[in-house]
């Protein structure tokens, strides 16, 4: 029976293995261009190896009882009575208690060092980019800058980044994956973020929590360039005619599927906290504007 | 009299649904007409509808289970299917509107109304002859809980043709499931199916509590009850806990809906992040309600067919119940990207993880029951070869996703429903499915066809690596779920595979209805006349098969665990007894 498994599970591995070898770099978990995310595949290769541990052993062990103490081999011992060791038990139970053990510290120390709200250390001053998502599009406003985009993130490499996220909608989970953690947007609600890319190029961003209809449309590119480069786009940003206010912000609320990129050359001040504050105040005058796009 | 109900509400312009709907039409005719002819409409009244006896409404709901996994079944592979066509610009066959309710319908009918009824199936048929009983405490009640449930499915099903399903995902988080952002009538469909027949669950949990609490044949004490009698009791005790928070906040949910209150919504004070705590509070300890049974199933498997006693009974109930009682404690694994600082969210994490010290504990309590041992490689024992395998590849999957650090990148990720397909499939699913042959011959008086089985079971495990691999691999691509389409073309041939996979799953439910279809047509080759086909080891196996009505002639006396294997070593089973005495039975009730 498990000889004849063999020709399909083989033909199943060669193709991984080829897509595999094609794809290598397709792998962004596994390819992170930014500290956080390093972190975060170490982290998740030495819990893996860690696992590995008891799970080789239960796998291998499946596999040569159920061979070995078949119904049709009377060589093998038989003892239908044995049903306690002592030995076996505190085997069974040391040994994951252990595992967890180990791995409970790195988790404790790992959660601390990798909280999206700590700060990124590093000799280049932070900069924050706040972020909203709408139904169904991302807005990121450059509070130091003074300009705002629609499904567009630009920031210089080496630099941290402090992403203030929040929703102006329903939930969404803002994800860069190359460069490492992800987190909710939730309208009310500040959420932070710091990342920090190592390397130049481009990231492909998405939301990671279903929100609507519109939802697979909520993806962005992250454009990590040198200072340079990332000043002369600000200054492209700024010539855009149209600047972020009150009514082009209304228009933005409106449900719309598969946004263009949008560029604003100027923002009202402290836009990002009227947008939170809107849905904190309990007294409420917010009237929503929400309709949604016939597909 | 329809109210805002017209004919606008049916699906005319989804090929797909109306097509759906006129096969089952079709059917539905056919089933009436041939019960017309046959003149079996007062035979199906009499002796299944209206029936209180704990084995029929076990089948029942088992029946249903399977119908309602074929309907997921077929959700899935839509979704597989759009999903391998809809990259590069293309928008696949299924427009978001249809996608999302199927995926939402996917979610909940696979849990709500196959996993859930299957499993509460099979603890009817079950617990009570294990534990020596003639019937459930409350016999009327066990209706009632069924054809609460039927409700909800019929609902389920009916939003298939009128109106349309939720499309929220099967949690249905607010604001999105809000009136707000699903001013439809999807979400209502959502919480009226999934508010009765919850409550038919939790009558469900009364029900067997008690009666394995209150109804054990003398000389069954706690610790020599069989364990599925055990994983069925932690389940129930979950259930009671549980299922209440659930009721409680779809109410609040609806009351946001229906009259304007603010405890989810965006703004006057609303505050989601509760509504996403609370679901959790119920949504972790359902997914042990549903494990718990599937653990004690294996457990009885791998005794009866290795012909040996279980290896470390006293630690496997007692992992059983350390399982029990740290579920309640691990809900906010589901959302660490939320926000919550690192004292909590490490917390949670690491008690997530202590639930696998004695979840690793059974498995090598199963593997040292196999050692030696005499293994009969019948297809229960393959199910549970395939579960050994298949569930500790899961289980580090879902201990890697309780770090933190690590569920930052991989959490709402395709990795993430690998995980979770693994745990449920490989645990639950294929658990489930070796009950349903090992207890088969115990509810019908026959064997199911072995070597179809075992093909179907082959072809399952194997469909489920090539269907769930691939979308490990993907949550490392950096693919979330619920897409609908992408635009990353590196994605697509892995999405291939995984739609290969499904396919073969496909075919193992196709092998799976034929073993039924063969085994009804050839049953008398296959007929169970000892009430005792495999050589069991616990109380059901005592009695005839299929049991009589009353279960017991006499009510057993037990003297050790393993009862009737103890019975037939010292020779005092299956004796004629002495005397027969009256035994008195509820009768059949049309109110459930």
């Amino acid at each position: 029976m498990i000889k004849k498994r063999y020709p399909r599970l083989f033909s199943l591995l060669s193709l991984l293995g080829v897509t595999l070898l094609l794809g290598g770099c397709d792998f962004v978990l596994l390819d992170p261009k930014g500290q956080v995310g390093v972190e975060e595949k170490s982290l998740i290769i030495t819990a893996i190896l860690l696992m590995l541990i008891v799970v080789v052993p239960v796998i291998i062990m499946t596999i040569v009882f159920a061979w070995r103490y078949r119904a049709s081999n009377t060589k093998a011992t038989y003892a239908p009575d044995w049903a306690h060791s002592n030995k076996i038990e505190v085997v069974v139970w040391t040994v994951p208690i252990l595992i967890i053990l180990v791995l409970g510290y790195i988790t404790w120390t790992s959660t601390h060092s990798l909280d999206p709200r700590q700060p990124i250390t590093s000799d280049q001053p932070q900069m924050t980019i706040q972020v909203v998502s709408l139904d169904w599009k991302w807005l990121f406003i450059y509070p130091e800058q003074g300009i705002a985009t629609v499904n567009e993130l630009a920031f210089p490499a080496n630099v941290p980044v402090r992403f203030e996220v929040t929703s102006a909608s329903v939930m969404n989970s803002f994800f860069i994956p190359q460069l490492g953690s992800q987190i909710y947007a939730m309208a009310g609600m500040k959420n932070t973020l710091h990342l920090i890319a190592d390397h130049e190029g481009n990231y492909r961003g998405l939301s990671a929590n279903y929100s609507g209809h519109g939802f697979s449309g909520m993806r962005f590119n992250a454009s990590v360039t040198s200072q340079e480069k990332f000043n002369e786009w600000v200054q492209q940003v700024k010539q855009s005619a149209a600047g972020l206010d009150a009514e082009k912000y209304a228009a933005l609320e409106k449900a719309s599927q598969n946004n263009p990129v949008e560029r604003f050359g100027a923002v009202t001040p402290n836009f990002y906290d009227s947008i939170v504050e809107k849905y904190t105040h309990s007294s409420g005058s917010h009237a929503h504007s929400h309709s949604e796009g016939k597909e | 009299m329809f109210g805002k109900l017209t004919l606008d509400a049916v699906p005319y312009h989804e090929p797909i649904i109306m097509i759906t709907l006129t096969a089952v039409a079709l059917m539905g005719l056919a089933i009436a007409g041939g019960l017309t002819y046959f003149k079996k409409w007062n035979y199906l009244w009499t002796e299944w509808l209206t029936s209180v006896d704990h084995k029929k409404i076990g089948i029942m709901y088992i029946l249903v289970a399977l119908v309602m996994l074929l309907r997921g079944f077929a959700d899935a592979i839509m979704m597989r299917g759009q999903l391998a066509v809809a990259s590069a610009g293309s928008e696949g066959f299924l427009p978001p509107h249809h996608y999302d309710q199927i995926f939402t319908a996917h979610g909940v009918i696979m849990i709500f109304f196959m996993a859930m009824p299957f499993m509460v199936g099979l603890m009817n048929i079950v617990v009570p002859l294990q534990i020596g009983a003639r019937d459930v405490a409350f016999p009327f009640l066990n209706s009632l809980s069924f054809w609460l449930f039927v409700v909800g499915v019929a609902l389920i099903n009916i939003s298939l043709g009128v109106g349309e399903f939720a499309q929220t995902g099967w949690l249905a988080y607010p604001p999105l499931s809000g009136i707000e952002y699903s001013p439809g009538v999807g979400v209502d469909y959502w919480i009226w199916s999934l508010q009765i027949s919850g409550l038919g669950t939790l009558l469900t949990g009364v029900n067997f509590f008690v009666t394995i609490m209150k109804m054990r044949a003398p000389g069954m004490t706690l610790m020599k009850m069989p364990v599925f009698t055990w994983t069925a009791l932690c389940t129930n005790i979950l259930i009671l806990a549980a299922f209440p928070v659930l009721t409680v906040t779809i109410a609040l949910l609806t009351f946001d809906r229906y009259l304007g209150t603010h405890f989810f919504t965006n703004d006057l004070g609303g505050n989601q992040m509760m509504y996403v705590n609370l679901i959790w509070v119920w949504g972790h300890p359902e997914v042990y309600i549903l494990i718990l049974p599937a653990f004690g199933i294996f457990s009885e498997v791998v005794a009866t067919f290795t012909k040996k006693k279980l290896f470390g009974y006293t630690s496997l109930v007692w992992a059983t119940a350390v399982i029990t009682i740290l579920s309640f404690v691990v809900w906010l694994h589901h959302f660490f990207t939320m926000g919550a600082g690192a004292n909590v969210n490490a917390f949670f994490g690491i008690a997530t993880m202590i639930i696998s010290i004695p979840t690793g504990v059974k498995i090598f309590n199963w593997l040292f029951t196999m050692y030696r041992g005499r293994i009969e490689f019948t297809t229960p024992i393959i199910w549970t070869i395939g579960f050994l395998i298949t569930f500790s590849i899961g289980g580090m999957t879902g201990v890697l996703l309780a770090v933190p650090g690590a569920d930052f990148v991989l959490h709402n990720s395709l990795f993430l429903i690998a995980h979770f397909h693994n745990v449920i499939i490989g645990g639950v699913v294929f658990g489930y499915l070796a009950g349903f042959a090992y207890w088969f011959p115990k509810a019908f008086g026959f064997k199911l066809n072995e070597k179809l089985g075992r093909i179907s079971a082959y072809l399952w495990i194997t469909g489920f690596f090539v269907a769930f691999v691939p979308l490990y691999l993907l949550g490392f691509m950096g693919m979330t779920r619920r897409l609908n389409n992408y635009d990353n073309p590196a994605w697509t041939p892995l999405l291939y595979v995984a739609l290969g996979g499904a396919f073969i799953v496909g075919a193992a439910i196709l092998v799976q209805l034929v073993q039924i279809y063969v085994s009804i047509r050839d049953r008398k080759d296959n007929l169970d006349l000892t009430g005792d086909p495999w050589g069991g080891r616990t109380l059901e196996w005592s009695t005839s098969s299929p049991p009589p009505f009353y279960n017991f002639a006499h009510v057993p006396v037990v003297k050790e665990l393993d009862a009737f294997w103890d019975m037939k070593q010292d020779g005092s089973a299956n004796k004629v007894p002495a005397k027969y005495e009256k035994i008195h039975m509820p009768k059949n009730a049309s109110e459930g």
